[in-house]
């Protein structure tokens, strides 16, 4: 089908216009320019999280200035539970209506997903060793985030060894389905076990228990790892487009213009 | 506004410095390391279907 014959579908009915980007010829330029603005607007609120995070807020009454890292440790617990559960929309997504760009969205979070979970880990460690004596415990939150970047691991490698792309795509999709009932379990563990990991300290109905300057340094970084994740995502999914439809006439035309 | 009285209190944070910036340091690499990664798969790409692409021109001037 040559490129100026892609349906437009104009005054289709509203749902139906919800799949023109679901077509990665179409998906692709908006990705394109999608993608640099949440890059700044990550850049920016990194910057500004960081600033109230490290230099404007106060010492903590009984972790010190030790309890810093929390600026680094929960938009990255955060994030890593978050991406699973958008993976997990898509998967369903694909699963449901067999478009293929959803799958390629799935894959293209879990790199970064799985750096996330990673970053929860390691900063985690860092802070239980000088606050509770221990790099590691095996704890139910702990051990449930451990569970999730295994759960990464493993989408990573199932999507990459499946040679055939809709098979690969398929199984994909089964595994982060089966997988994101672990979300929930990471969520509530610290309210349903003993654990050593501390409770909620901002929840939706209660508010928060923490100063002010440092409630809005977290929150400005956790917004900056939503937005980093969204770029870098937009990003590889279009290096996945790239990969899997270069086939087409319409990728062999943009490698042919200018190469970009 | 701003906390801290010197440099010196704030790279020591209070005697977490270690814990701290090292958190600090493996979160810059892991980041920095994503962005390479993804910046590279993609030149490589590019560069891969660039010459693809010249070797089917070649083919074409062949036939």
């Amino acid at each position: 089908m040559a490129i100026s014959e892609h349906p437009q579908h104009e005054g289709g009915p509203r749902w139906f216009r919800l799949f023109h980007f679901a077509s990665p010829y179409q998906f692709y330029p908006l990705a394109g320019k999608l993608a640099p603005w949440f890059a700044s607007a990550a850049a920016l609120l990194a910057l500004t999280g960081l600033w109230m995070g490290f230099a404007v807020a106060p010492i903590d009454a009984q972790q010190g200035e030790g309890y810093r890292i929390i600026f680094l440790h929960v938009p990255t617990s955060w994030m890593a539970m978050f991406i699973y559960v958008v993976m997990a929309f898509w998967s369903i997504v694909h699963l449901v209506w067999r478009t293929r760009l959803s799958a390629m969205m799935a894959q293209s979070l879990a790199p970064t997903g799985a750096l996330m979970a990673f970053l929860s880990l390691v900063t985690g460690s860092l802070w239980g060793k000088p606050m509770w004596g221990t790099w590691w415990v095996w704890d139910a939150r702990l051990t449930s985030m451990l569970l999730l970047f295994f759960l990464y691991l493993g989408f990573i490698s199932l999507t990459r060894s499946i040679d055939d792309p809709e098979r690969a795509d398929r199984a994909g999709s089964v595994l982060a389905l089966v997988g994101v009932f672990n979300i929930p379990v990471i969520h509530f563990s610290v309210k349903w076990w003993n654990t050593l990991h501390q409770g909620a300290s901002v929840s939706v109905s209660k508010g928060s228990s923490m100063a002010t300057t440092m409630l809005i340094g977290m929150l400005l970084l956790a917004l900056a790892a939503w937005m980093y994740s969204i770029a870098m995502t937009l990003v590889r999914v279009r290096v996945l487009i790239l990969q899997r439809e270069a086939h087409t006439r319409w990728v062999r035309e943009l490698i042919a213009q200018e190469g970009d | 506004m701003l906390y801290w009285t010197s440099w010196s209190a704030f790279f020591a944070m209070g005697g977490y410095g270690l814990y701290v910036w090292g958190s600090v340091l493996v979160c810059a690499l892991g980041w920095i390391t994503e962005i390479s990664l993804l910046r590279r798969q993609r030149q490589a790409l590019l560069h891969h279907l660039r010459r693809v692409e010249f070797a089917r021109g070649l083919d074409k001037e062949n036939s």
